[in-house]
């Protein structure tokens, strides 16, 4: 709570950028003397807890090999291990600003290296189906004002996204839904009954592992083919089960499904994503229908957008041939550490030594990794260079994609004594660019002069 | 490293300054023509060369989210034509959806230096921005949409005519827009709301008492009453329909006198009943076109091979998969608009298509007027932007077209006159239909000629017999002053501006708008108008010089 502290600002309309719900109606009550945020009001129990512990630690700017270095020494440094790396990987971005996103694949690619997100690890599936399928979808104001029908599919929100319920999904008032939740139907399927499971009218709860056969079934039913009688034994859904809840489909006025790692990270992967863009497809032929992926981070989907806008491709890209190849399961990053690819990692707001598999870990631990985070971590511990940043949403601006692509400008709280990602990467790349283009001609004093003369950036 | 130049012995075409073909000196200085440089300027000899300002794309699909959705959706059209950077460019893929520096690279190699954007929503300006900051040496605007924009339909309703002057302004302003841009208007409310479907005629009234003529007439009045440089951008209600000519004419004697531009055209002028196969209205669009001043358009030409449908035309889209049955993309932006998304693929041999290809190339030599029957091809609907050298020669030499005509289905020939159609555009008509032409109805005072203070945006072809390879390959490339590619090798990078229009607005309708907002909108009013920030280099082009 604000205390008599007469220093105390209050920020509106700020965004939080915790989860991929990124509610931008934050009221902040920042305390400018502790440099820090008292009070969110409006945010949910994980942006409570988001904008209370990024607080201003007492800590280097910048570390090589765990000694304190100036900011300019772990630049040179950094710079200097990407371009003479031979597979250098990029890997996070998606907790942080499409500003510092940019700049992350102007550097992959003036190094010929490989740039994949944690889009890999999450949604990658469900990216994958989209690129077979396609997808009808919307932005969640459409939901909120027209939606009669929301279908939770593999995910808990409750826990995971707190605000989708009351802030664009259920019980929001609309347009064409006057009397909010009153008005809508809710479905919810899920392999467990999870806190989310309240929230539902209608609950159903598949056997584990079963998400595709039970998208497979209701794509018969909705298209009006008969199914066999053991649907339930093979799937633990009931026909009639099936039968209404296609129907309820049909019959809706505008549907939606919104499905979560449930699906996309359990047997099946992308045919489980695939199956249900498809279903939502088909459903267009009765009604108007749209799906949705649930997604985590708070700037994934900006991750997504940046890397598609600048390759052609969502994540999983290599330059090494001078150009973009898309090739997951070869240029994901899992893969390029586990199969000791990559020969130098710069590591953006994200910790995969904490979470990769060990074989992956194992190989990280061997190689020179670069990392920008905010705070120290497994992965900061094993870094050659480590660069802590100002926290994006709390001490910068920049700019987030919502899990419905709608960017949103974040709002500055406090000033961070440490520089922020977009600019501690534009130097990098500044200076990677320098060195790629003096070895361009040839190297030396004269290669560096020419470069002075024309470099365009 | 904007230095001073001096091009001498080239054949300039210039036709806002009359010139046609004349051996005439240009000088450049500070990004500008100027009268005369001194004498340690660096000279381009361009014997044996034409000269012309560089190209305008008045209407295409570059930057913002559907664009970057059909990028995400189609990795096989981006595998098989692969950009490898430079010591100075970046890399990045082509296909029909080039990425962002591709994009920018790839207009430059025809030596086109400036390209509009056709289609984005309000909510979706800023990723538009974000996107044209990474499109690399030419300069670009976007189209804002407001056709199917619920708030702005309210006020039409209503009557509320002042307010709406107002909320146009703020809307465009606020979202950093060149000019407003209609898609299907009246055509997203049944899409969304009622089972996916669709107005069918302009003066259809939905059930809240609004047809697509209201809107439209709503539209060209205040953008006409308060002087855009450019009027609004029209695509029609019933695109791709046969018959819709009928709502092509309606929707320009809408205009009166005031004016109105029609975008894609081709797409609009299809005779014969709905539901069966059309055939070619050409010539009555051309003729209404050609007596009356008052309206520009685009061709929209079709380009066999592969191409990207993308709209904010959801329902056509919704037709278009019925036919290629293969992936397709619908996304709904909240009040503001629908959109759709599809590959596909133009055959010589289908009757439609070719029908399509030649109802483009009518309209062209049907023309009397190229300063307001624009070059386009509705990148990436129509074919890609890639595709304009051949479009060219297609228009530059009869036999060439004759030549192709023998590989297209034949039937929808006979439903066409382009058979007879002798016509050869000159040097000078072309460029008419991508420099001055653009320029003119877009309003840009400094593009689009080579006189006095002009931007110094200029291509230099070597002149061949070969239309389609002269101007796939430019000699030189200069934007604003900058030698961009000079011996067919890019020299530099160059960021490109922004163009935007700023109209004004009174304040107080932000009181009027920000309710409708706070119950229908999912992100906060004061997170909604684009700051600054999102420009980078950016020229604001006057708004009122053309108030009638």
């Amino acid at each position: 709570m604000a205390n008599e502290n007469e220093n105390i600002k209050i920020v509106e309309n700020a965004t939080c950028t915790f989860c991929g719900c990124v509610c931008d109606d934050m009221e902040l009550h920042v305390d400018l003397n502790e440099k820090r945020i008292t009070k969110a009001k409006n945010a949910c129990v994980l942006g409570r807890a988001w904008f209370a512990e990024h607080t201003i630690e007492d800590a280097p700017a910048a570390m090589i090999d765990g000694e304190e270095v100036s900011v300019d020494e772990a630049i040179e440094e950094a710079a200097q291990t990407l371009v003479n790396a031979k597979f250098p990987i990029t890997y996070g971005l998606s907790d942080t600003t499409c500003e510092a996103q940019r700049q992350a694949v102007a550097i992959s690619d003036y190094i010929k290296g490989n740039i994949d997100t944690t889009t890999s690890v999450c949604h990658g599936p469900s990216g994958l189906a989209f690129q077979g399928v396609g997808e009808s979808t919307s932005t969640l104001g459409e939901v909120k004002n027209r939606a009669d029908l929301v279908i939770y599919w593999g995910g808990n929100p409750a826990e995971s996204h707190p605000r989708h319920f009351g802030r664009y999904a259920v019980t929001p008032k609309g347009m064409f839904i006057p009397n909010g939740k009153k008005d809508r139907t809710v479905v919810l399927v899920d392999v467990r009954k999870t806190k989310s499971a309240p929230v539902a009218d209608i609950f159903i709860k598949p056997f584990p592992g079963k998400d595709f056969e039970v998208l497979w079934a209701l794509r018969a039913l909705v298209k009006g083919s008969k199914l066999s009688s053991n649907i339930e034994e093979e799937t633990g859904v009931p026909l009639e089960t099936l039968s209404d809840l296609a129907e309820r489909m049909k019959n809706c006025r505008f549907g939606v499904l919104f499905f979560g790692m449930g699906l996309t990270m359990t047997r099946g992967r992308h045919f489980n994503s695939g199956a249900l863009l498809a279903l939502a497809t088909d459903l267009n032929e009765y009604t108007h229908f749209v799906a949705k992926p649930v997604r985590g981070h708070g700037n994934v989907t900006g991750a997504d957008n940046v890397v598609s806008w600048q390759t052609g491709y969502p994540f999983g890209v290599n330059f090494s041939r001078g150009y973009p190849r898309f090739n997951p399961g070869e240029f994901t990053t899992v893969d390029t550490l586990s199969n000791g690819d990559a020969d130098a990692a710069l590591i953006i707001a994200s910790d995969p030594a904490s979470n990769f598999p060990k074989k992956a870990i194992d190989h990280l631990k061997n190689i020179p990794v670069i990392t920008l985070d905010t705070k120290s971590t497994d992965t900061t511990k094993l870094s050659h260079v480590a660069f802590r940043t100002a926290t994006y949403g709390i001490n910068t601006t920049g700019t987030v994609y919502r899990m419905d692509d709608v960017p949103i400008t974040l709002r500055s709280a406090f000033d961070s004594p440490f520089p922020d990602d977009e600019t501690i990467l534009t130097s990098i790349k500044k200076r990677v660019h320098e060195l790629v283009l003096a070895k361009h001609y040839a190297g030396g004093a004269s290669g560096e002069a020419k470069v002075a003369a024309i470099n365009p950036l | 490293m904007s230095a001073s130049m001096r091009i001498v012995n080239g054949r300039v075409y210039d036709p806002v300054n009359n010139v046609d073909g004349e051996i005439k000196e240009i000088c450049i200085e500070d990004g500008k023509v100027v009268d005369s440089v001194s004498d340690e300027a660096s000279i381009i000899d361009a014997q044996g060369m034409v000269v012309m300002p560089g190209g305008i794309d008045i209407h295409c699909h570059i930057a913002g989210p559907k664009v970057n959705a059909a990028r995400k959706l189609q990795p096989e059209d981006h595998r098989h034509d692969v950009h490898p950077g430079t010591p100075f460019t970046r890399s990045g893929t082509g296909g029909t959806t080039p990425s962002t520096f591709a994009t920018g690279y790839r207009y430059a190699t025809l030596g086109y230096t400036t390209a509009m954007e056709a289609a984005v929503t309000p909510i979706g300006a800023r990723h538009t921005l974000e996107e044209f900051h990474d499109t690399p040496i030419i300069d670009k605007g976007f189209y804002v949409l407001l056709g199917n924009n619920i708030f702005l339909q309210n006020l039409i309703r209503e009557k509320r005519t002042e307010e709406f002057d107002q909320a146009v302004a703020w809307w465009v302003s606020s979202t950093k827009a060149y000019a407003v841009k209609l898609v299907n208007p009246g055509g997203d409310e049944p899409w969304k709301g009622k089972r996916n479907s669709n107005v069918s005629d302009i003066d259809e009234k939905t059930d809240d008492d609004l047809s697509p003529r209201q809107i439209i007439e709503a539209f060209i009045k205040t953008v006409n009453k308060q002087g855009y440089p450019h009027p609004p951008h029209i695509h029609c209600n019933n695109l791709g329909h046969s018959g819709n000519y009928q709502t092509t004419l309606e929707t320009m004697k809408t205009a009166g006198d005031m004016r109105a531009h029609i975008a894609h055209i081709q797409f609009h002028s299809y005779g014969g009943e709905l539901g069966k196969n059309p055939i070619s209205k050409a010539a009555e669009i051309a003729e209404y076109v050609n007596s009356h001043p008052n309206i520009t358009c685009d061709v929209g030409q079709v380009m066999f091979g592969r191409s990207t449908i993308m709209t904010a035309d959801a329902p056509l889209a919704y037709v278009l998969k019925g036919h290629s049955k293969g992936k397709w993309v619908n996304a709904d932006t909240e009040c503001e608009s629908g959109c759709g998304i599809l590959p596909f693929t133009y055959q010589e041999h289908i009757y439609m298509h070719t029908l399509q290809w030649a109802i483009g190339l009518e309209l062209f030599l049907l023309s009397e007027d190229p300063w307001r029957t624009i070059l386009s091809t509705d990148h990436p609907n129509g074919g890609s932007f890639m595709a304009y050298p051949k479009l060219i020669k297609l228009l530059m030499d009869e036999k060439f077209r004759h030549e192709e005509m023998k590989r297209v289905n034949q039937k929808a020939l006979l439903k066409c006159s382009l058979p007879e159609l002798k016509r050869e555009y000159t040097l000078n008509e072309i460029a008419i239909i991508t420099r001055a032409g653009p320029a003119k109805a877009l309003g840009l005072k400094s593009k689009g000629h080579l006189g006095t203070g002009a931007d110094a945006d200029i291509t230099i072809y070597d002149v061949m017999d070969d239309k389609e390879m002269m101007f796939s390959t430019p000699r030189y490339v200069i934007k604003s002053g900058h030698m961009i590619i000079e011996n067919h090798e890019f020299k530099t990078d160059f960021t490109g501006k922004l163009l935007h229009i700023t109209p004004e607005y009174d304040k107080k309708i932000e009181e009027v708008v920000q309710p409708f907002f706070e119950n229908y909108y999912s992100i906060e009013f004061s997170n909604y108008a684009v700051d600054d920030r999102y420009l980078h280099d950016h020229e604001i082009i006057q708004t009122g010089i053309n108030k009638v």
